[in-house]
């Protein structure tokens, strides 16, 4: 398929290129590059609710959080970290299968702030509940051995891995009976719905698909900072913060959600990070400019087209219609 | 007698007070071409709502297939044969016309492999005469090639039975012909239909059967002069005045004509 290609000829070297910073710079650009590969990670999951399926789900700080306090309160019962990890994702997937039992019913934006309450509802009981959770105190966790240097290049190669299955599975469901099922909900529900799609077992399917890799990116980023509090593991600015990686990449596109994210942390950084006082404003700004001038995303804007166009054909004159 | 391949028993909906359909009884055999008329209001687009799980019936049953099928929902419908079109067309129409009835073929469907599924979408596609169109985005259609478009996805369903509701509802008078000639070609492939519609020069060219809906109930069916000929279709549709004043004009009429 052609999209797939056209999107592998930036995505492996991209990968390669991640997997080279510990070699080829400093523990500041490593930490970065594990930023992408976490934030590709969680955008690919939103990806399959808000994009294929067309449901704008704000859930995902839900999902780092409950994976994030899994993942937390299994290691200091003594589980070994990556188990921690393993479980956490089938906690988190669990949770979704049942929440999105109950949830999917809404629709539009009534589904938007069922599935963002979602968020504040577990940090209450995660701020609440202290005896389990350690309340507004927040959790400790065993620090990883072996020095700063090689904990970064531990835990930048496993979100490495961790975004890799993302778009794996993207792809697989990309190319599935699943996948074209999500697109048709997205197109219209009671059409699907009339043409055999057995929508509410699919939406079902991508709200878990949703939520598994990022109760993992969770527990992994708990076991990374060694400490996780409410407010940081069910973190409002971060729900709103993935759709908008991906939708700047192009949602319902394979490696679109990669894409912002990477564009994502490079604005973060370069930009956000010189206005702390206006950060948020200007994340905003950037949600209207998107909605208005690239409701597609950058995958899909026409000057992202004609680039594509001069590369993959090797006379440019020749591209012209 | 064989068993009638859909049967619709005592079934009735209320939404609230209202009762919207209420003990509808009637069955489909195989091969007929069955219309469904009835006033704006009667409850047609109710009942084909209730025979394909889009609503839960309030009471009665609906056997398909000798299957009681009566809280089924609509995907459900779709594969077990009983395929329907929407009174306005539900299109996915971002996707291409071809993706559109592949849609249909993949998922309701007997299609194993996508590539059976295509070979099907596409031989739907020539049958109604959209396959220079397949790779168009639906939206781009206009009405009459999307009423094609909804009757190519619902035959790639291989329905056993197929509900078609106002199929010609905005067409002019020159494209109801060619949808009149398309719907006897379906039927001709042995497919069981159930037509909704106003227009009585359809229903008279095409029907074996009537079915009259009036407030919810089955006023009357039958033969289509028959039923078009009852005074209570006639009241039904003209007001108890206006039939009362036409029965009597036929008395005087039939009484001249005797003397």
């Amino acid at each position: 398929m052609n999209s797939l290609r056209s999107g592998l000829m930036w995505f492996v070297p991209l990968t390669v290129l991640l997997a080279l910073t510990p070699f080829i710079s400093n523990n500041y650009i490593v930490q970065q590059a594990t930023f992408v590969c976490m934030y590709a990670t969680l955008a690919l999951s939103w990806n399959f609710m808000g994009g294929y399926t067309g449901y704008p789900s704000f859930s995902t700080s839900a999902f780092i959080g409950l994976g994030a306090y899994a993942g937390a309160i299994l290691q200091n019962g003594g589980v070994p970290m990556v188990l921690a990890w393993v479980i956490a994702t089938g906690v988190t997937g669990l949770f979704a299968a049942c929440l999105g039992y109950a949830i999917l019913r809404m629709k539009g934006h009534y589904f938007a702030i069922g599935s963002i309450s979602i968020v504040e509802i577990l940090r209450l009981i995660a701020a609440s509940w202290s005896s389990f959770t350690g309340g507004g105190e927040g959790l400790n966790l065993p620090i990883f051995r072996g020095g700063p240097e090689y904990a970064g290049m531990v835990f930048l190669y496993a979100f490495l891995v961790l975004m890799l299955v993302a778009v794996l599975a993207t792809v697989l469901v990309d190319r599935s009976r699943l996948g074209f099922g999500l697109r048709c909900i997205e197109q219209n529900e009671d059409a699907a719905d009339m043409v055999g799609v057995n929508v509410n077992a699919s939406k079902i399917a991508a709200f878990v698909l949703s939520a598994i890799f990022c109760g993992t990116a969770g527990a992994m980023s708990a076991s990374w900072v060694s400490y996780i509090s409410p407010p940081d593991a069910f973190s409002i600015v971060m729900t709103l913060k993935v759709p908008v990686m991906a939708m700047l990449g192009g949602a319902g596109t394979m490696f679109g959600p990669v894409f912002g994210a990477l564009v994502f942390v490079v604005i973060e950084q370069s930009v956000l990070s010189r206005f702390l006082d206006y950060n948020q404003a200007i994340l905003g700004l950037i949600i209207v400019f998107l909605i208005f001038f690239l409701p597609g995303g950058l995958l899909r804007s026409t000057l992202f087209k004609q680039f594509k166009q001069r590369i993959l054909t090797k006379d440019p004159q020749e591209s012209k219609p | 007698m064989t068993t009638p391949l859909l049967q619709v028993d005592q079934l009735s909906k209320n939404f609230g007070g209202v009762a919207a359909v209420s003990k509808v009884s009637f069955a489909l055999e195989a091969g007929q071409i069955v219309g469904l008329i009835g006033p704006n209001g009667a409850g047609k687009t109710t009942l084909v709502n209730l025979m394909t799980g889009v609503l839960r019936p309030s009471g009665g049953s609906v056997r398909f297939n000798g299957l009681d099928v009566t809280d089924q929902r609509p995907y459900q419908a779709s594969r077990r044969g009983l395929a329907r079109t929407f009174q306005i067309v539900q299109p996915f129409p971002q996707m291409t016309v071809l993706e559109n009835v592949l849609a249909g073929a993949l998922f309701a469907g007997p299609a194993k492999t996508r590539d059976e599924a295509m070979v099907q979408a596409l031989d739907c596609l020539e049958f109604v005469g959209l396959a220079d169109l397949a790779q168009r985005s639906a939206v781009s259609l206009t009405l009459p090639s999307r009423k094609r478009l909804e009757l190519a996805k619902s035959l790639a369903m291989q329905p056993k039975v197929l509900l078609l509701d106002e199929v010609n509802a905005g067409l002019n008078s020159a494209e109801i012909v060619d949808a009149i000639e398309l719907i006897r070609k379906i039927a001709a492939r042995g497919i069981t239909i159930m037509l909704i519609e106003h227009l009585m020069k359809v229903v008279f060219s095409l029907c074996d059967r009537l079915l009259v809906l009036h407030h919810g109930e089955l006023i009357a069916q039958g033969e289509p002069q028959a039923v078009a000929n009852d005074p209570k279709v006639i009241e039904a549709y003209l007001g108890s005045k206006f039939a009362a004043k036409m029965a009597d004009q036929q008395a005087y009429l039939s009484e001249v004509n005797h003397v």
